[in-house]
């Protein structure tokens, strides 16, 4: 646990959350939100909870953000907010 | 607009509330707080019970698997068949969808232009080389979860995802010859049996459902503890199983709605 | 300045930023009109509690929850002849004979043949477990839930609440 990576690694969470959230194109929006999972996937690591990173990388980082994509491409890319 | 007002005012007092609440909570990184001590004067906290006695009790150094497939068996077992039920909605939710007469159908064709493209030559070679290595990585991460960071969900993971990379890299289809639907369904089924297979048999013995401890003359280990051991490698076998099945599957139905046809 | 990091910032920081990662993610799932970042808001608020979770778990200068203790008639021997750790991990793996020959003696006698490890150096396993699988279970439900999206697309044509809700109330009028 290193307060210093701890800090900057919350930091950027909070912002990519509020980028993935406020981006009008629903594919980028998707890509932010892996993003932001490896982001969290850095955190557990640095905070000791290394299955828990692991699993984060592989689920949150991998697979979510490909079905979110998936189903953008079956419906509709533009969002009004 | 008005309900976005009333939402910033539920958020905000809810948030208010919670970062009242903090003050009173243990400064991080303390050794000693409730959830990792337990309370003073108390019993001590069960986490404290599982990083000194684990490795005496199932020979795992590794104190998250052990306590993952053996002390918190049934958690774990109940979290696998959700995926699994999981895993069965997707296919309910999406197959209703494909096969009613769809006017986006046509939608997809357009989309399937890159099929045959060349563009595509390099991407596929790629990531053909590269699923054989993820293959045996999570192999890897099941086998030797006791004694690094993985187990049967972190290896189910990425053998779902190099499926989703050859379905995402060449086509739907290329990954369905490998792992067809019939079969993968299979797969998740008998996953979940393994699991409930250990618990069932322990059972048989005389122990409770999940007491691993029982099953050391079927195992031909020394000692109840490596049959803990053994048995929770198996454990995690299952979990694996169903777990890249269900992860495939759910990706499957999702791109193609439901068809199986004409993927991302 | 060193004084205020240490004594206001750092004993509670990763608890604001769960509470405020929290409230992005509960804003997002009310206030969002596109259903699908209504299921990003959700997966933000997943998230948050994970973090709060882990966050609870962490122990100042603690190790990985990844130990194997080495046995005591060993590493004594190891300490006496002032010999590094090297020799003590050649002393661990002879162990798996040496309880071959320990097991028909008693398990009394085996439960006893390690070092005890100090609790406090070990980060806590237990919530690293219940949030293990909390992640693969949520990327489960996201499925089921993006599926019902699909569903929707279909039956209506969009994913903005306010399209969908005025095709509901204009069909009831209907009848």
């Amino acid at each position: 646990m290193i307060f210093t990576f701890d800090f900057i690694i919350l930091i950027f969470m909070v912002v990519a959350a509020i980028i993935a959230l406020n981006v009008k194109d629903l594919l980028s929006a998707s890509m932010i939100f892996g993003i932001y999972g490896f982001l969290i996937c850095l955190l557990w690591a640095e905070m000791g909870a290394v299955d828990v990173a692991f699993t984060e990388a592989a689920v949150g980082a991998g697979v979510s953000a490909v079905l979110f994509i998936a189903t953008v491409f079956n419906t509709n890319r533009k969002s009004s907010d | 607009m008005l309900s976005k007002v009333f939402a910033t005012i539920a958020v905000v007092i809810t948030g208010g509330l919670l970062l009242y609440g903090v003050y009173d909570f243990p400064s991080f990184g303390d050794p000693n707080s409730p959830p990792n001590a337990g309370v003073e004067g108390g019993a001590d906290s069960v986490s404290q019970y599982f990083i000194t006695q684990t490795y005496n009790d199932s020979k795992v150094p590794n104190i998250v698997t052990a306590v993952l497939a053996d002390y918190r068996g049934y958690d774990t077992m109940f979290e696998t068949v959700v995926v699994f039920a999981a895993g069965i909605a997707i296919f309910c939710i999406m197959r209703s969808l494909g096969n009613a007469n769809d006017p986006a159908r046509e939608k997809d064709e357009i989309h399937s232009f890159t099929h045959g493209d060349h563009n595509r030559i390099i991407i596929g070679t790629t990531c053909r080389i590269v699923v054989p290595i993820v293959q045996i990585f999570a192999l890897y991460v099941i086998a030797h979860g006791h004694y690094s960071p993985g187990g049967g969900f972190q290896g189910g993971v990425l053998l779902g995802a190099s499926f989703i990379l050859l379905a995402l890299s060449s086509d739907l289809n290329a990954a369905l010859k490998r792992l067809s639907e019939k079969n993968y369904f299979a797969l998740a089924a008998i996953g979940v049996l393994i699991y409930a297979g250990f618990g069932l048999v322990a059972q048989f013995l005389g122990a409770n459902f999940l007491e691993y401890g029982v099953l050391q003359p079927i195992l031909f280990t020394d000692g109840p503890e490596m049959a803990r051991s053994h048995s929770m490698l198996g454990v995690e076998i299952g979990v694996a199983f169903t777990v890249m099945a269900i992860m495939f599957s759910i990706y499957a139905n999702l791109s193609t709605r439901g068809t199986l046809k004409n993927g991302l | 300045m060193e004084q205020l990091v240490e004594q206001i910032l750092e004993p509670h920081f990763n608890f604001w930023i769960y509470v405020i990662l929290m409230m992005i993610g509960l804003w997002a799932v009310i206030a969002k009109n596109n259903l699908i970042k209504k299921l990003i808001g959700l997966s933000i608020f997943q998230t948050a509690i994970i973090l709060f979770y882990v966050s609870l778990g962490v122990k100042e200068d603690a190790n990985i929850p990844i130990k194997k203790p080495t046995p005591i008639e060993y590493s004594e021997r190891a300490y006496d002849s002032e010999a590094d750790t090297r020799s003590a991990y050649a002393a661990a793996e002879k162990t798996p004979a040496d309880e071959n020959a320990d097991s028909k003696a008693g398990d009394s006698q085996k439960k006893k043949a390690y070092e005890k490890i100090n609790p406090d150096k070990i980060a806590n396993p237990l919530p690293h477990v219940l949030m293990l699988t909390a992640i693969v279970v949520g990327v489960a439900t996201l499925g089921v839930a993006l599926a019902i999206a699909q569903m929707i697309f279909k039956e209506f044509g969009t994913l903005e609440e306010d399209e969908v809700l005025k095709v509901i109330k204009g069909g009831e009028q209907d009848d």
